[in-house]
């Protein structure tokens, strides 16, 4: 390939590509400011996948129980059947480009899975995982 | 329309928007329900409701509830039917406006004129499933077709058997019930 045509393909993807990188490195920087260090993408995979109890007896909650544990599939909300779509950005580039709309997220979701906010540590893990995949 | 008819439709929509903005309106109003329905069902068209109030389910027309009903439900985001839809203060005033200034007995449109009438006595719902049109409506559809059957599962689920549903129409001949196909009655 040309250099040109390298140059041009970087100029033209960059853009994109760097949306949802920028935003979750902007997040862990935020996290990190309210006392968050090391995130892992492990952590954030086995939450992800832990199955809360909930304390009036109905069926246990995991985020998978919505987005399944394959972050490249489509998943389904449980409560009314519409479909997600992938939540890796990898597959659905329009994933994790939003801060607003990833907290919006983490407030509903955090506190219906598992009955409280995230820590800001969770949260780290979580993109760490979601952008891993 | 005769005057009786008027006045009863009236009395419905201060009623039922829970004497809102009406009274003091009534010239307006008055003309609004003399004049003939100008469209069967307005399409949901704000930005901001259709992709808040349209990431877990079908994002439903406004004019299918009454404004009182949806003073409620948008009063109740962070439990809102077992699930937790809330927003952020600003983003719910702009949604719970849209959705007032088009409820039913806010625009002259057939669909919720109708919705609004069956409605009358009742205390406000919180679903459209659970209003008296929308009940008599579905009636004679078995729970084999819904409830138990898994590409369905429930009521709320309009543009699982509506196949227009999006464009607010609720035709009975453009109806699909996933497995059982075409609608015949
Ligand atoms: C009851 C179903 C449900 C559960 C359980 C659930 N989510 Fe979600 N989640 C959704 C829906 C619906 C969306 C919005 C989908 C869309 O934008 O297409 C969403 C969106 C998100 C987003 C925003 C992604 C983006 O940038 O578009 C994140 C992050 C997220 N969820 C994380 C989680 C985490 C972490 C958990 C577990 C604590 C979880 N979710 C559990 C239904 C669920
Ligand atoms: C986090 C997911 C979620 C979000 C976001 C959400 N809803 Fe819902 N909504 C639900 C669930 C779950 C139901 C119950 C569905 C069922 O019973 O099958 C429901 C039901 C409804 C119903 C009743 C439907 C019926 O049965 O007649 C209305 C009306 C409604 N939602 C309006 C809204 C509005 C307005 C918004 C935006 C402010 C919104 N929803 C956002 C999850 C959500
Ligand atoms: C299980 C499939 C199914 C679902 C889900 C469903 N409907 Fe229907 N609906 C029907 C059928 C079938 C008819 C026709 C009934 C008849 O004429 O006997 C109908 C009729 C209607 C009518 C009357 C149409 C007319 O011209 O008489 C309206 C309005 C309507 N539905 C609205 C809705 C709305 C709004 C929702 C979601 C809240 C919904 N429906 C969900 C199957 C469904």
């Amino acid at each position: 390939m040309k250099t040109k045509t390298v140059l041009l393909l970087l100029l033209t993807c960059s853009p994109l590509v760097s949306t949802a990188a920028n935003v979750v490195e902007e997040r862990l920087q935020t996290y990190k400011t309210a006392g968050a260090k090391n995130f892992s993408a492990a952590a954030g995979q086995s939450l992800w996948n832990r199955q809360f109890e909930q304390p009036d007896g109905s069926k246990a909650r995991a985020c998978s129980s919505c987005h399944t544990t394959d972050l490249r599939q489509a998943g389904k909300q449980i409560n009314t059947g519409k479909l997600i779509e992938a939540m890796s950005p990898a597959i659905n580039p329009q994933r994790l480009t939003d801060a607003e709309k990833i907290e919006k997220w983490f407030g509903r979701n955090c506190k219906w899975t598992m009955g409280r906010e995230c820590t800001a540590q969770e949260k780290g893990d979580f993109l760490k995982f979601i952008q891993s995949q | 329309m005769n005057i009786q008819t008027t006045l009863a439709l009236i009395m419905t929509t201060t009623l039922g928007t829970a004497g809102l903005a009406v009274a003091d309106k009534d010239s307006y109003a008055l003309d609004q329900w003399k004049a003939t329905p100008k469209t069967y069902l307005n399409k949901a068209e704000h930005e901001q409701y259709l992709k808040e109030c349209g990431s877990c389910h079908f994002a439903y027309q406004p004019g299918l509830l009454p404004a009182a009903s949806w003073e409620r439900i948008m009063a109740n985001l962070s439990d809102h039917f077992g699930d937790n839809a809330e927003l952020p203060a600003t983003e719910t005033t702009d949604i719970r406006n849209y959705l007032l200034n088009n409820a039913a007995g806010r625009v002259n449109s057939s669909l919720p004129k109708k919705i609004l009438r069956d409605s009358k006595a009742q205390q406000p719902v919180m679903r459209i499933t659970e209003t008296p049109y929308f009940i008599r409506k579905h009636d004679e559809i078995k729970p084999k077709m819904v409830k138990d059957n898994p590409e369905v599962r429930s009521f709320s689920r309009c543009d699982a058997c509506h196949t227009r549903a999006a464009d607010a129409s609720y035709n009975e001949h453009e109806v699909k019930i996933p497995g059982y196909g075409r609608w015949e009655d």
